[in-house]
Formats: structure tokens, sequence, C-alpha cells
């Protein structure tokens, strides 16, 4: 058994930026474990660039990103464990790692679980049709496309317009596909809305809501698809079938916090977020094991990865310091409008920054936080949309004597 | 026998499904030269994998009949099959659950037909008891059937081919058989696309198709209705909603036995199969469709309300071979017979359920047959065991520890929902049937069949692949020739990595 301060699971966006926040905050024991051979996570396939806005003002591709926080972790001398596979996690923190040279365990003082999320696959939303080749989740064509250098396609339709897809819309066109057309479900799209401009928009690729694939045929290589537009409940109209003959069908149907190991420990979950239920230091219902990045929830952009590990780490450190003692547990109460409010409760009482998403785009909006009748904080935005996650900060002298917190959505 | 050149055989074994692969095991205990010749790439790619992978305990069909014999004797003699090929096998037991009273008068008649056909140990329990064992399931009696079990059909079908080829038996994967003509040397003469085969002895055992193989060789008076299955795979999470097999009462009209929940042997639960024939031009399509999945998901949640869509992990049909026209429903029993028309070739028609279960009594069977009139001598060199793929998440620390000191392979996991390691990977790639297609891989090693479905490991396996048999991007194929993953390499990029 070999003890440590730290363990961090995951060495993409959110396991680095904690592993460098929390040797910030002088915690010297630390170890990073990574499943594949490279740090970096899915950073390393996201070639385009747009990265880095918020912390930064600077725009980098994915790989560029990541290495400025791979450099930070090489410079403080942060341990970590390439090609190396956390295969049991129990709730005294206790971990079973395989790799090449072994199979050992480690004893932690405190965990951050930072596994990221998978993508949603044809099967869980159950596409009908034949089931033949030529049909990838978005991610798993970035990689094939930007890191195996292989190509996956000539004629693609792609169904759901999460950010992944729209890139790898603009990646597929570049590389001399033809992209047919995006279908979305919803009225609106699910990514952000800067990728419906630069990757469908630049390139004329048409976008249809309210639509789905309903049939898949080809009994070897996918040779077409049937696509149809759907009713304000989401159910198919049937006068609108119309099939569209493709080689390759991409999926951007969503991200799932990747949690397995996190139920492997007992942890409790959130059905909204598929992420852990945690406190305003992204603490779990084990104390000493704390989440950060999209295994907590499935953020839109890289940086608040970043900000929130870092955010974590102030949780980590005092804990380890024992000076993590709670105040009052506070359940946040989560209005209409809102998906999600994280975290979904607080008990310190420190400073405390809340993100969410609203359920639908609006315009002209207000997010108003209340404890009762007493508002506590009001922020007014021109468009909320689904897609982008919301941020509030709420100071300890906002949350100073407070017995409910109610975010709404007015 | 006679003496044989290169393709010529004794027998030829036509259809490497469950059946086929048990003949062709079944034959190598005797010196016969016998090859087994399928049109897919890899074996067991018709029904055998598209079903519920249920060792039938043998109470739903008619005393009498060769399904309930057959069924009965391969229920009982399946473990010991199991334990020589290394194949997993789980007596879990099986409930056949009324929901309402009026549905028991149903249970006692599968009891009593049961018993007649020989089944051990069936018991009508009531719903207190249904509440102890699952108590999840919703309904007002049962029948427990404890000797009904699982396998895993696909590993149970390759298991049957490589301890066959082992025993000296050919196959020959990707050929299609074209064309069959009767010599009158009494030699079988069949064509297929690249190659040309003479037999002595011809087994028709081609599932859906078996009709249109005995019209080629001149038997006109089979008749095949494909009726089509439509499966969900649930999420290992789902396991723990059930225990046992959970059935409705059958409506034996209907000709299937009812949308059932099926644990497997690696830990998910299936709902299916729905009951739909097909047109008879589509052997083939193999689609599942929006009406019957939206049926699957709400039938089973009518015993297990907790079922619900957030464990789909897949979904996939089946095609059951059935004799009995849409208009009859029903079954009708196995033919397994030696016609006038066709001397020494032996047709296996309307093999459906319980046609894994009964594979091994068929086998025996068919071989039976050939043996009344060829006296056939025992292979002293025949040996019934066969190793499969050692998984390495099922093992303890201990064991996982040395498995890693002995080949660290097994340090490094590919597929992280199975948990997959590049040892069995490389296994599995390594297969002796050669078959190489991402499906084969998936059956053998558990590798993309979790809840990611290969989103993180499927690059991985096309990296083994690439690093073992140095593939070009148009070698790697899903299912078979014609199932390309890649188009081509990326256009100023080094091709793959």
């Amino acid at each position: 058994m070999i003890n440590k301060d730290v363990v961090i699971i995951g060495g993409g966006a959110a396991g680095l930026a904690a592993a460098v926040a929390c040797r910030e905050k002088g915690i010297e024991d630390i170890l990073i474990i990574e499943r594949e051979s490279n740090l970096g996570g899915i950073l390393k396939q996201c070639i385009h660039d747009g990265f880095g806005l918020i912390k930064f003002q600077h725009s980098y591709t994915g790989p560029e990103y990541a290495q400025k926080y791979i450099d930070q972790v090489q410079e403080h001398g942060i341990e970590f464990l390439l090609d190396s596979m956390v295969i049991d996690i129990t709730s005294q923190k206790v971990l079973t790692v395989v790799n090449k040279s072994g199979l050992k365990k480690y004893r932690a003082k405190s965990i951050i679980l930072a596994m990221g999320c998978r993508e949603r696959t044809r099967g869980a939303i159950g596409i009908p049709g034949t089931r033949p080749a030529g049909i990838y989740t978005a991610g798993v064509a970035q990689n094939l496309i930007n890191i195996h250098n292989y190509m996956i396609g000539k004629e693609v339709v792609i169904l759901g317009s999460g950010d992944i897809g729209l890139i790898m819309a603009r990646r597929l066109m570049l590389e001399g596909a033809i992209v047919k057309m995006v279908l979305e479900l919803l009225p609106y799209g699910s990514g952000l809305p800067r990728n419906f401009n630069q990757c469908l928009a630049d390139y004329d690729i048409p976008l249809h809501l309210n639509h789905t694939v309903i049939d898949i045929k080809g009994q070897k290589r996918i040779e077409a698809i049937t696509m149809a537009k759907v009713d304000s409940k989401g159910k198919v109209i049937e006068s609108t079938c119309q099939e569209i003959s493709c080689d390759t069908l991409l999926l951007s149907v969503g991200l799932i916090p990747e949690n397995e190991l996190s139920k492997m420990a007992g942890i409790q979950l959130d059905p909204l977020t598929g992420g852990a239920l945690v406190d305003e230091y992204g603490q779990t219902t084990i104390n000493g094991i704390f989440t950060c990045g999209n295994v907590l929830q499935v953020h839109d952009i890289v940086d608040n990865v970043s900000l929130e590990a870092e955010h974590i780490a102030n949780g980590v450190e005092r804990y380890l310091s024992s000076l993590l003692k709670p105040k009052n547990s506070i359940k946040i109460e989560i209005g209409p409008g809102l998906r999600y409010v994280l975290p979904q409760h607080i008990q310190y009482l420190d400073d405390t920054v809340f993100s969410f998403r609203v359920k639908k785009p609006g315009n002209k909006k207000q997010i108003i936080f209340r404890n009762d009748n007493r508002i506590i904080k009001k922020k007014s935005f021109i468009r909320v949309n689904p897609a982008e996650m919301i941020r509030i900060k709420l100071t300890s002298s906002e949350l100073s004597d407070i017995k409910h917190l109610k975010v709404e959505l007015n | 026998m006679k003496k044989n050149t290169e393709d010529r055989f004794d027998v030829i074994v036509i259809g490497a499904g469950v059946v086929g692969c048990s003949i062709a095991r079944e034959l190598s205990r005797f010196k016969v030269k016998v090859a087994v010749l399928e049109k897919e790439s890899d074996v067991g790619w018709g029904s055998s994998c598209r079903n519920s992978g249920v060792i039938h305990a043998g109470f739903n069909n008619k005393p009498g009949t060769l399904m309930a014999k057959y069924c009965v004797e391969g229920n009982q003699k399946f473990h010991s099959i199991a334990q020589e090929l290394d194949v997993p096998f789980k007596k879990t037991g099986k409930l056949v659950v009324a929901k309402k009273n009026n549905e028991i008068t149903g249970l006692k008649k599968l009891k009593r037909q049961g018993e007649l056909n020989g089944v051990k140990n069936l018991e009508i329990i009531g719903e207190q008891e249904i509440k102890k064992l699952e108590p999840n399931v919703r309904g007002v009696a049962a029948l427990l059937s404890p000797e009904t079990a699982i396998t895993s059909p696909y590993l149970y079908t390759i298991a049957l081919a490589e301890n066959a080829l082992k025993n000296g038996v050919r196959f020959y994967l990707n050929t299609e058989v074209e064309n069959i003509k009767k010599k009158t040397s009494g030699e079988f003469f069949l064509k297929t696309q690249n190659k040309q085969f003479i037999a002595d002895y011809l087994i028709n055992s081609t599932g859906v198709y078996c009709d249109e193989i005995a019209r080629m060789a001149g038997i006109d008076c089979y008749r095949i209705y494909p009726c089509r299955g439509e499966y969900y795979v649930l999420d290992k999470n789902a396991s723990s909603l059930m225990n046992h097999l959970i059935y409705p009462v059958p409506h034996i009209e209907e000709g299937g036995l009812g949308i059932h929940l099926t644990p497997t042997v690696d830990g998910n639960v299936l709902i299916g199969p729905s009951n739909e024939y097909i047109d008879i031009n589509k052997r083939n399509d193999y689609a599942v469709t929006m009406e019957v999945l939206f049926k699957l998901c709400k039938e089973a949640q009518e015993f297990l309300p907790a079922i619900s869509p957030r464990y789909f992990i897949r979904n996939y049909a089946g095609i059951r071979s059935k004799q009995t026209p849409p208009s009859q429903g029903g079954y009708k029993d196995y033919v397994i017979e030696e016609s006038e028309e066709a001397p020494n070739m032996i047709s296996l028609i309307g093999i459906e359920s319980p046609g894994l279960t009964a594979a091994y009594p068929i086998a025996k069977k068919v071989v039976s047959m050939i043996d009344q009139k060829e006296k056939l001598t025992p292979n002293p060199h025949f040996n019934p065991y066969r190793k499969g793929i050692l998984r390495f998440e099922e093992q303890d620390d201990e064991t996982k520890k040395e498995l890693v000191e002995e080949n660290s392979d097994y340090g490094e996991v590919i597929c992280r929902c199975e948990q997959v390691t590049k040892k069995e990977i490389l296994e599995a790639i390594d297969n002796p049937l050669g078959a190489r297609s991402l499906i084969s891989i998936k059956y053998r090693s558990r590798a993309m069949m979790g809840r990611c479905q290969g989103g993180y490991c499927q690059t991985r396996i096309l990296e083994l692949l690439k690093e073992k048999y140095n593939y070009n991007w148009n070698d790697f194929l899903l299912r078979g020739s014609g199932s390309y993953m890649l188009t081509g390499n990326r256009s100023n990029g080094e091709p793959g990595i």
C-alpha cells in the first residue's frame, strides 16, 4: 500500500489544473493517474482554436492549452502515472491501479475525481435501422482524423448539434468530405453560438432544427438515413420522412459524466447533472473525495473546467489541514427554468461559485438568488442559452446569515 | 471412406452457426474429413449471435417432439460441454410470471407439459414467493424453473468451431455456396465464388436459408418464413434489478415466448425478442424498428417498472427460421432428414428456439445418421478440451497481480467499460479461425460491448490491428467484406499512427 496526500484520477484539463492548484497551495504529495500514454485528456485531439479566451485572454488550440498545464505539472515536479487504469476505488479512499509494471494499491488522504465524460451513443438513444459501419460518435471521428490521420467518410450527415459535432462538420469539410446537413431534435441548437457561425454558416452546411434520424439503411456500410421532422412533443411527423444518402452518420447527441468509479466508491450522484452531489468545494458525499470538470458537470468551455478545478483545490487544502468544518448545511433549491444548479448544497458558507444551465433559450432574463423573500443577488442577461453554462459567485458575506437559498430564472 | 484430395471432403457442413459448429465438432470425434463452409467472415453471425442466450429447460415444447426431447437433453448435457469448452454458463433459473389470475391455468399447463418432457424441479409459486425471489418484479404467480440457464451464444459457437478446428475440421469463411450438383457418382459438387468443393455427405445447417440451400440440391419441399425478433441490451447497472430470467406466460399461437427479460452471462440484461414475420426476400434484414423498440420498453416495464431507457446501450435483431406461415403461427417440429431427392444430404429444417440448447443433441443425431451408413471409426486423437480467453476482470487482485508480472500486456486496460486488457484483445485478434473484423474481436474479448460502445477503445483496437498486421486504412472492417470503417488516409497526414 502506497500512501498519498492527494490522488487525482484523470490527467485531462480538470486533473491537470487541480494538480497545479493543489501544489501552489503547498500540497507536496500529489499523484495524477492517467489511463492514456500522454497527459492532456480530450484536449489532445481538439486541434481547433478558441481555448483560453477567459483564462489567458488568448485563443489557443486544445493541445496548446493542455501543454500550458503539462509544463506547470512538470516544472512543479508533480508525480504522474501514464497508461495506468484505476480499476477499483473504495469509500475508504483505497485505489487499485493497474499498469504495465503491475497492480498496486494506494491509500489517499484525499481524492480528486477528474475522469471527464463519455459520448452518448446510438444504442443509448435507440436509433432504429441496421447496424453497418460508418456510424461514429463525433469524438471518435475526431480522434481518428486528428490523432490517427484517417478519413472516416465522404458524405456525412450529423445528428445532434453539440459542439464536437459542429467542430467536426468544419473539420470534415476542410478534409474534403461533404457534410450534407446537421439535424437537431430540439427547436434550438445544442452547441455554442460561435460554433454555429464558424463551423456551419461559414461552410454553408444546413442546420435542420426539430429533425431527427428515424432509420438507418445499409448492410455493410451505411448507405442512407431517413430524416424526419418532429412536432413540439418530439413525436415524428410521418409525412416529413425523407431518405438522405450518405456513407457516414456522425452523432453529437450529448455527453455523459463518466462516474463509474464514483459509483464504485459509493458516491451519490445527481440525476440532473449525471455528476456527483457536491458542496461548494466540489466535495462529494464522501468526505475527502472531491470532483471537478466534466465528470462533475459537462462544460462547454475548458477555461471553466480549469477555474472549477482551481477552486476545489482550496477545499482539498483545507480538508488536509482539517480546516474544513461545516457550519450550516443548506440545500440549494432550483427554480423553474433552470436545468440544474451546482453545488447542490453548501455547508461552509465561504465564497461560492454557482454554475447552472437554463432549460431553454430566452431573451432579457434575470437570475435571482433568494433567501425566502430576501434577494441576495440579481444578475441580468440579454440572452440565456442552455448551451452556455452560467457561473455566478456569491461571497461569504452575501451568504453569511441565510437559512435557505433558491436560484430562479425570471 | 474414400481417399481425399485438397477440396474433397467426406462431409461438408454448410453454415457455421451453433448447429453447424456442433455437428463439425461431433464429427471430429471420428476419422472423417470435414469442412464447414460459411458465407460470413466469422462463425455464428446468424441467429447464433442474435438470441437470448438461454439454455432452456424444455417445458415450452409439445411432448413427443424433437424440440422437447433435444431441449431437455441439451439442457442436461450443457454444463459438461461448457466445462470442456471453457464457455460461460450460469444456472440462473427462470420465472414465467402470470400478471393476472387468468394466466395461472397457463402456468399449470406449462408445468404439466414440462414434467411430461422430463424437466426436473418445476414449481408454481405465489405472489409472496415472487416478491422474495424478485423484489422488483410484478406478478400474481409464477412457474419457477431452476434448470433454466444462460450462456454466451457467440462464445459457445466460437468454442465449438475452435475445438472442431483443433480436431482437424477445416473452416472456410467468406465462402457462400452458390450451386450444388449431385454427380452420377453420388458425390456432391459445390460451387462457391472462389473455390469448388466435392463431398460425399452434405449437411444443410443454414438456419434461415435452409430451404434455399435445399432447393439448390433439388429438394423443393421445405419453406421457411423468417420471423424477426428485436432486442434491447441494458447496461450492467440494470443487472441488480433481477436475479432470474423473467418471462411472460407464452401464447403458443404467437410462435415466440413473449417479450422477456434475460440476464446475460456478462451481467447485462436483454429485453426481447419481439415477433414479426418479415418478407421472405429479406432474410438478412436485421434492422430494428422504432415501433418495436417502443413496444419492448413498454412490455418490459409491465413486469419490471424500474426499467427505463437510461439503461439502454444497444439494440439488435435476430431472425427465426420458422416453418409455420404467419396465418398459422405457433411451432412446427424440427425436421432432420435425408430426403429421397438427394441421398447423403442431411437437411436441418426449422431449427429455431430452442436451437441453442438443442444444438448438441441435434449434432449427435446427424452424426448417428452418417454413422449408420458408414460405420465411422473413432478419432483416437480427439481432444474435447478448448481454452477460452482468460478474463482479467474476473480474477481476484492476487491473480491479476501475477498475470501482469507474467505478461505486461495484462497491465494495459484497453476497454475501460468491460475492463479488457491488451493481452485479451491480442488473443482475440489472433484467434485460430482468423476472423479479424471488429465484431469478431468484440465477441471474443467483450471490448466495445460496454456502455460507451467502443467510444474509448475502438481507436486503440485499430492501433493494435495496425501494429500486429500492418493494416492499411482499407483493411479495417466492422463486419466482414464491404463493411469498411475508413475511407482513406487524411490528406496531408502520415497514414495512421
